[in-house]
């Protein structure tokens, strides 16, 4: 998948909080257009951070991180509105508006970013569809399963045809079929050019993807299955 | 604008206790701060028609010239603190004692009343220092015997207003205050209500324009309808007690639309406070 072109470069990036839990430690690495990564590692490790990182919702506190040419050092509030437009973000819980349907979720999404009303629909339809959920376009989140709300949740993260997807422990909530259905899914959308950055606990689903792994204890960047094969361990 | 509309109009269908809370306490908040600006409003009308007694008193000395002193009448009136000369003869005293006192029921002779001239300030410029003033120049006058204007009385009545206007500005103000903390206090809470839907906004990348647009509509809107509910509780009020009490004086129109495009503005600005603070966190 990869073109070995960077998306998302990581400098040296170290994340540290007054109150002095969690964070990074000098942590550097690249993702490459197109690339699946996996980021494991125990709760506390740091997956999430990264992931907050990407997207900008954190910035380091020494180092540069560097997501398709936008920087931390010098971002902006705007740019980061840019950037953001072009990511596509998942989390566990879904973060769904609870009063609004599935279509309206993922319409929001364009709606709130300045896109055209009348491109509005066809796009919105398209995405439903393609995370399979034609049929259930007008549900509200409570008369959906947490895989169709995830999947929702996917489709809003799309629809704006992002460059990466950025996914924290998306089937952490899930049972393992809707897990796998869910993953199977981002395995889909990473076939059609989009790369996807995933945060997970689950070892048995990295290993036989096959895809590049990135393991994180306690902050710092402990392996990288780019350069080494993943090796037999538990968390 | 329309997404901005409708998404004011579907966060005040998702709650409509909530959206009612907001506007009835910015109703309620300033409705008491009308009322007592209403009052502080009528003690300074009440004040105002007291002042205007305020006045000087130059008794003639006996046998002046008329043509000395309707010189001097041209010349007070042209003082600049000076609204009004009038030359009171013996008879027209006599006349206006007759009218206003009893005991004057039975004198018919005018002789023993002097002439005098009785001089009026403009608004603004009755205070002691300078009805003092006044009085010493009319003192300077040869033909002056006397200048009387209730030294005393004038002194009061001005340490009386001196009070009511420091009472009603520290009173004004602790009664803004407490308005706009109520009303920031509401407006934070249907902001916060509302901020899983500001953190996904910012998640998909609307700018904080964007973001903003919605709330500060919202903010606008309920203060508006507030500062009017308000202006309508303040009528009622003062229908009522100008049909129990005494009759009370209602704001000028200036005042009133005023009154509303406050409500209107601390509605926007506390929406504005509110969500860029919810923004800063996410």
């Amino acid at each position: 998948m990869s073109s070995g072109q960077p998306i998302v470069k990581f400098t040296s990036v170290t994340k540290s909080w007054q109150r002095g839990s969690g964070g990074l430690q000098k942590v550097s690495f690249a993702a490459t257009r197109g690339e699946f990564l996996f980021l494991t590692g125990p709760s506390g490790a740091g997956k999430s951070t990264i992931l907050k990182l990407c997207y900008m919702d954190e910035m380091p506190s020494a180092g540069e991180v560097r997501v398709s040419g936008t920087s931390s050092m010098n971002a902006s509030r705007v740019e980061i509105s840019k950037l953001r437009r072009k990511l596509g973000i998942v989390f566990q819980d879904f973060r769904l508006l609870e009063d609004r349907t599935a279509w309206a979720n993922v319409a929001f999404a364009l709606e709130v970013t300045g896109t055209q009303p009348k491109a509005i629909p066809a796009r919105v339809q398209k995405v439903l569809e393609r995370v399979g959920l034609g049929p259930k376009m007008q549900a509200m989140p409570s008369e959906l399963s947490g895989g169709e709300q995830q999947r929702v949740a996917i489709a809003r993260a799309l629809v704006n045809d992002p460059f990466v997807l950025l996914a924290d422990e998306p089937t952490g909530n899930l049972d393992d079929r809707a897990s796998r259905a869910v993953f199977q899914l981002l395995r889909d959308i990473n076939v059609s050019g989009t790369a996807v950055m995933m945060a997970t606990h689950d070892l048995d689903l990295v290993r036989s993807s096959g895809f590049r792994s990135l393991e994180l204890n306690k902050g710092a960047l402990v392996y990288d299955s780019s350069e080494a094969p993943l090796p037999e361990r538990e968390h | 604008m329309r997404l901005a509309l409708r998404e004011v109009l579907t966060a005040f269908r998702r709650a409509p206790g909530l959206g009612f809370l907001s506007v009835f306490t910015i109703a309620f908040s300033l409705f008491a701060f009308g009322l007592f600006g209403l009052v502080a409003y009528n003690t300074r009308l009440a004040l105002e028609r007291l002042e205007e007694r305020v006045e000087i008193r130059a008794y003639v000395t006996e046998g002046t010239e008329a043509d000395a002193v309707a010189a001097a009448v041209g010349d007070v009136r042209a003082f600049p603190e000076v609204a009004s000369v009038t030359y009171v003869t013996p008879e027209d005293a006599l006349k206006k004692a007759r009218a206003e006192m009893a005991e004057f029921q039975d004198v018919f002779e005018p002789e023993f009343l002097p002439a005098s001239l009785e001089v009026r300030l403009r608004p603004g410029m009755r205070d002691p220092e300078r009805v003092k003033a006044v009085s010493n120049r009319l003192k300077g006058y040869s033909f002056v015997d006397d200048v009387r204007y209730g030294e005393e009385w004038v002194q009061k009545f001005y340490s009386v207003r001196r009070a009511a206007t420091a009472a009603g500005i520290v009173l004004g103000i602790a009664f803004a205050l407490a308005a706009m903390i109520i009303i920031g206090s509401t407006i934070r809470t249907s902001v916060l209500a509302r901020s899983r839907e500001i953190g996904i906004m910012r998640l998909v990348g609307a700018t904080d324009g964007f973001i903003r647009a919605p709330f500060l509509i919202d903010g606008l809107l309920k203060g508006l309808i507030g500062g009017m509910l308000a202006v309508a509780l303040m009528w009622l009020t003062r229908a009522a007690l100008t049909a129990t009490v005494f009759a009370f004086e209602f704001f000028p129109t200036p005042v009133l639309l005023l009154g509303i495009l406050v409500g209107a503005v601390i509605g926007l600005l506390g929406s504005a406070l509110s969500v860029g603070r919810q923004l800063q966190r996410v």
